[in-house]
């Protein structure tokens, strides 16, 4: 539902080219990648950088028509910055680490997702997702990516040893095979459709008002929520600020609200107006009305095809978990494809990509699913257990636990993944929240980041008691030697002879008091699905 | 349990003249006290699957401890 809007952006066009495929000769290509979003993007980038020559197509011609996904965590940061669009983000996006939840005029609590220094990226960067597409596209042409656009993918056909896609285009259509196909084109995904899949969840009834606002206000770089706020009895509202003066206002309309109806200028601008105060000026910039929806494929992979990002799950906006949970699937993806087709990976490494994303995707939609059911309680029971958590946390710290206004991504922690190797009886005195399975967390490193040293391949980090120095390599694979003192060595628990494996994906494959090379080898060998 | 008349009779008092949506915000304040005061989460869980498994039992079923006779 779009309302009359007054964007202040004009999108970028990339223009179809005609490929040389029309010339009868059904070509192949290694990898396929469908829809260019922030995860097909991702994984194309991701991909390429590793060697593997990727085509990516995509129906439309440009980029994300509004603002959409605004939040990046952390983790996609990182994953992002590893992809080569880091400084664009930084310079573009606005921080933020604290977030606000009211309840009625006044302050519940405060939080602050990132209480610590020494860490290269914040919490979040809000930023169009316009914006992050257009920086991805830009990386993507620079590392010469193969980007057809007007291509829709219009049929898959599963040959066994690959995959035969059928496109059409505006000159019209052709065919091609693929090695693997990757899906990664949303929650209406042609791959999904074409395959007739089920894609099962929860539906929630209540309607939602997303307006993104042009205007100049002084609210701080902050997540502000409100339940029951003056300006909108009753129901829930949520403000992020973007980039150019745009501020993302999300407002609960209930389930009897009529989307065309609440869509128009005349419904909307009124809202807006009671939000903001009757004297700053401001234009509409981007309006939908909205349900949401928790679900997600029962399979991420059927045969040679994945499913990635919104195509393979569909959660609520509370928590930022959709957009984040997709970049991680690309990032989960790409690696272990990249090493299969190499030849250096047991088959059990491209069965892990389910392994590890589904229990990620699960526990995206449960968290997404909560935070809604607070907001949206069905039930005298429910929206008394709510209210009550409300009006209790405002006398008592412990009911402000209770209060689900959205819990913010996270990056999974893979707990169970079959490439983990399992801790030694010598590492049980480990202490802190890293441990295998779990994403590489950062912390200052000799003159920069040490997430910027895990820039693609397996490595080793390995605490040493005099000056950080040791080995350069064990069992083949780099080692990065630190002091076993200050903010690496706290984040890690490193001890001299502290060893930590990292997978490509930058997540822990393994940890141990020592550096053995057998040790090392045998969890290389697991981390890359051998048997 | 101590003072357990007196705790039933002020759970009974303190809903006297309130109406069914004023009884379940009372019910509803009280559980997430009791909740903290209990303190463990994996028994507060218990608590509430127990209490949803015996929402079948009916009243005048045999219950444990002994009968008037």
């Amino acid at each position: 539902m779009k309302a009359a809007t007054t964007p202040s952006r004009v999108n970028p066009v990339y223009p179809f080219r005609k490929p040389d495929d029309f010339d009868g000769r059904e070509r192949h290509y290694p990898v396929c990648v469908v829809g260019a979003g922030p995860v097909g993007l991702a994984a194309a980038i991701d991909l390429k950088l590793r060697g593997v020559d990727v085509l990516l197509v995509d129906e439309g011609d440009t980029v994300s028509a509004g603002s959409r996904l605004i939040c990046l965590a952390k983790r996609s940061l990182e994953i992002f910055a590893r992809l080569g669009i880091g400084a664009e983000l930084a310079a573009k996006g606005v921080v933020w680490n604290r977030g606000k939840v009211f309840h009625g005029d006044d302050l519940v609590y405060a939080f602050d997702l990132l209480p610590e220094e020494g860490h290269r990226w914040p919490a979040f960067i809000n930023i169009q997702q316009y914006y992050v597409e257009e920086y991805l596209v830009d990386r993507a042409r620079s590392l010469g990516i193969d980007l057809r656009w007007k291509t829709r993918l219009t049929g898959t056909e599963d040959q066994g040893d690959g995959v035969r896609a059928q496109v059409s285009t505006p000159e019209g259509g052709y065919s091609f095979t693929c090695d693997w196909l990757l899906a990664c084109d949303g929650v209406r995904s042609t791959v999904r459709g074409g395959l007739d899949l089920p894609f099962r969840g929860q539906s929630f009834p209540d309607r939602f008002l997303i307006a993104d606002v042009r205007m100049k206000a002084e609210f701080p770089a902050e997540r502000r929520f409100w339940f029951d706020p003056p300006f909108h009895a009753g129901r829930s509202a949520l403000l992020h600020k973007q980039p150019d003066d745009i501020w993302r206002i999300d407002l609960q309309l209930g389930p009897d609200a009529d989307p065309e109806e609440e869509a128009r200028p005349e419904r909307v601008l009124p809202r807006i107006r009671a939000m903001i105060g009757p004297d700053t000026p401001f234009d509409l910039e981007w309006v939908s009305v909205y349900t949401f929806r928790c679900r997600r494929l029962e399979r991420f992979r059927h045969g040679r095809i994945f499913f990635l990002g919104d195509a393979a799950h569909q959660v609520s906006p509370f928590g930022a978990r959709g957009g984040n949970g997709g970049i991680q699937d690309a990032d989960n993806l790409a690696w272990k494809l990249a090493e299969t087709m190499a030849g250096r990976a047991g088959a059990a490494l491209l069965d892990s990509y389910e392994a590890e994303r589904i229990p990620a995707a699960d526990e995206n939609i449960l968290n997404s699913s909560r935070s809604t059911d607070f907001m949206t309680p069905v039930g005298g029971a429910a929206e008394a257990l709510r209210d009550s958590a409300l009006s209790l946390s405002r006398t008592h710290a412990f009911a402000r636990s209770f209060v689900n206004s959205g819990r913010l991504s996270t990056p999974a922690l893979l707990a169970g993944s079959p490439l983990s190797t399992a801790d030694e009886p010598e590492c049980a005195d480990f202490s802190g929240p890293m441990r295998p399975g779990a994403a590489a967390v950062d912390a200052p490193f000799g003159k920069g980041w040490w997430l910027d040293r895990l820039d693609g391949g397996f490595e080793l980090l390995h605490f040493t008691d005099e000056g950080g120095t040791g080995p350069e390599r064990c069992a083949g694979l780099p080692v990065h030697c630190a002091r076993s003192e200050g903010q690496l060595a706290s984040r890690y628990d490193g001890r001299p002879g502290t060893t930590w494996l990292f997978r490509p994906d930058q997540h822990v494959a393994a940890r141990w008091r020592s550096l053995d090379p057998a040790l090392v080898g045998a969890a290389l060998d697991r981390a890359r699905g051998r048997p | 349990m101590n003072r357990a008349d007196d705790i039933f009779a002020a759970l009974v008092e303190a809903h006297r003249g309130l109406d069914e949506e004023e009884s379940l915000r009372l019910d509803a304040r009280l559980i997430l006290l009791l909740a903290n005061e209990v303190g463990d989460g994996d028994r507060v869980l218990a608590l509430i699957e127990e209490a949803h498994a015996s929402r079948g039992v009916p009243n005048d079923a045999p219950v444990s401890g002994s009968s008037e006779g």
